[in-house]
């Protein structure tokens, strides 16, 4: 299954304006993708290409946080540097991503 | 080594599994698996033992889960298990079907998908979303699902579908076009002349008859019916039963004529046991008569339900009958529905019961 891929030993740089950010990932998530990190440092220039690093770090993340339609899910919220970001979001050089789960279930 | 009976639970927190002792009658619950994300439905290939789960996360959206030990381990994947961009996200995976070394999988809203390689990734039967009817499906109350798979036993190219609130539909080119299947069937919520539509029928769950593939049992919102040419004509069975409303229907698992029913109060009056006294009720004989079976079951103050994929009978001799109820238990009879037991109660509300046998 994707999911049980070992992941690659680097992140590697995506898109011309890529720069190095740090990205902390949300629990629940964590407990999906075995070997998976809470924290990482990254090199992405969008939103959009931080989820591509992340699915070729762990196959299958991009799924978990974002939709077909392509949109982030509905009940994930991604910050970048405290503000709350769309998947073509640019990142700024040395940006902090949080990746939270909403208020969310029953 | 002998050959036991397991019991899939797909409950709102995750799954279960119940294991039997050689008689049925003790049986040793293990879970919650898949992270205890919501379940629709779980089921075990009968060709290679594994066990596959799906549902939908609020956050994380839908899935396929796998386990190739009989739920030690798991893993998930939804590669491919998408509509095209711009349409509406499936929300949740609702049905499972193993047959002829592929994996199909029924979703919200209603589309099939099929995987050829356990699981691991998915492809999109895009025939059924491309039918002539597909902007004139409507949402039951679960939302628009596709929560029955019944292939042809014997045809690959065959396969039944049903979907709330649209209907049967049938396929004999392997997904590439479709036809509804429900003449006769009955839609209580249009107006009176138009009552016998194409489509548009609530159907809740199909059953198949033991060796009689052509032979298709009904549970719908509105009734419940039998077709003896795989869902062309449908005629209505429900003449001695407490109600025309429920939700299960499961086949016996040799006898074409024996099929177990779950009868409610009725769709405006509450939706539970009718009286809240809770009975199974059987026929053996195609539809033409009932006998309620109760022995063992609560006659007293049992306001429960049992949904559309929460009944189900075993492989052996007499047969085993299983279901499962909103409440979280788990009731079951080893001897053909003649007297049951609770073997589990507590648990999340109760989404499906499948069985899988295994070797102890």
């Amino acid at each position: 299954m994707p999911n049980e891929t070992a992941p690659p030993p680097t992140s590697p740089p995506t898109g011309s304006n890529a720069t190095q950010v740090r990205v902390v990932l949300p629990g629940p998530l964590l407990r999906l993708f075995p070997g998976s990190e809470r924290e990482l440092v990254v090199s992405a220039g969008t939103v959009a290409e931080l989820l591509d690093v992340l699915d070729a770090r762990w196959p299958g993340m991009r799924d978990r946080l974002c939709d077909s339609r392509p949109a982030i899910r509905k009940h994930i919220n991604i910050f970048v540097d405290g503000t709350s970001a769309e998947l073509e979001s640019p990142l700024p050089p040395g940006a902090e991503v949080f990746i939270l789960t909403a208020m969310s279930g029953g | 080594m002998s050959q036991r009976t397991g019991l899939l639970l797909a409950t709102k927190k995750g799954v279960f599994v119940l294991e039997g002792d050689a008689e049925r009658r003790d049986w040793k619950l293990s879970g919650p698996f898949c992270e205890a994300w919501p379940i629709n439905h779980a089921v075990a290939d009968p060709a290679t033992g594994t066990i596959y789960a799906g549902g939908g996360n609020e956050w994380f959206g839908p899935a396929v889960w796998k386990s190739e030990d009989r739920g030690k381990s798991w893993s998930h994947s939804s590669e491919g298990l998408a509509y095209a961009e711009g349409k509406d996200p499936i929300s949740a995976v609702w049905s499972l079907a193993a047959a002829n070394g592929s994996l199909y999988a029924g979703v919200c809203p209603a589309g099939l998908f099929r995987s050829d390689d356990g699981g691991v990734t998915w492809s999109h039967i895009s025939g059924l979303q491309d039918h002539p009817t597909r902007p004139e499906w409507q949402p039951g109350g679960a939302g628009l699902i596709l929560h029955t798979i019944l292939p042809h036993p014997a045809d690959v190219k065959q396969m039944w579908i049903g979907m709330s609130a649209v209907g049967v539909f049938h396929t004999a080119d392997g997904g590439a076009s479709w036809e509804p299947r429900n003449s006769g069937t009955r839609n209580d919520y249009f107006p009176e002349d138009q009552r016998y539509p194409e489509f548009g029928q609530c159907v809740h769950s199909i059953a198949m008859a033991a060796g009689k593939p052509e032979r298709l049992y009904q549970q719908n919102h509105c009734g419940m019916y039998v077709s003896e040419n795989g869902g062309i004509e449908w005629q209505s069975i429900e003449a001695g039963l407490p109600s025309t409303f429920g939700f299960p229907s499961a086949a016996h698992p040799r006898d074409p004529d024996t099929l177990y029913l779950f009868p409610l109060n009725g769709d405006t009056v509450g939706r539970y046991a009718p009286d809240a006294k809770v009975a199974v009720w059987r026929t053996r004989n195609g539809g033409a008569s009932w006998q309620d079976l109760r022995a063992g079951l609560p006659q007293e103050d049992a306001y429960l339900s049992v949904l559309r994929q929460a009944m189900a009978t075993d492989a052996a001799d007499p047969a085993g009958v299983y279901f499962g109820t909103t409440s979280g238990a788990v009731y079951a009879s080893a001897d053909e529905g003649e007297n049951w037991h609770c073997i589990a109660e507590h648990l999340p509300l109760i989404s499906s019961v499948e069985t899988f046998t295994y070797d102890a």
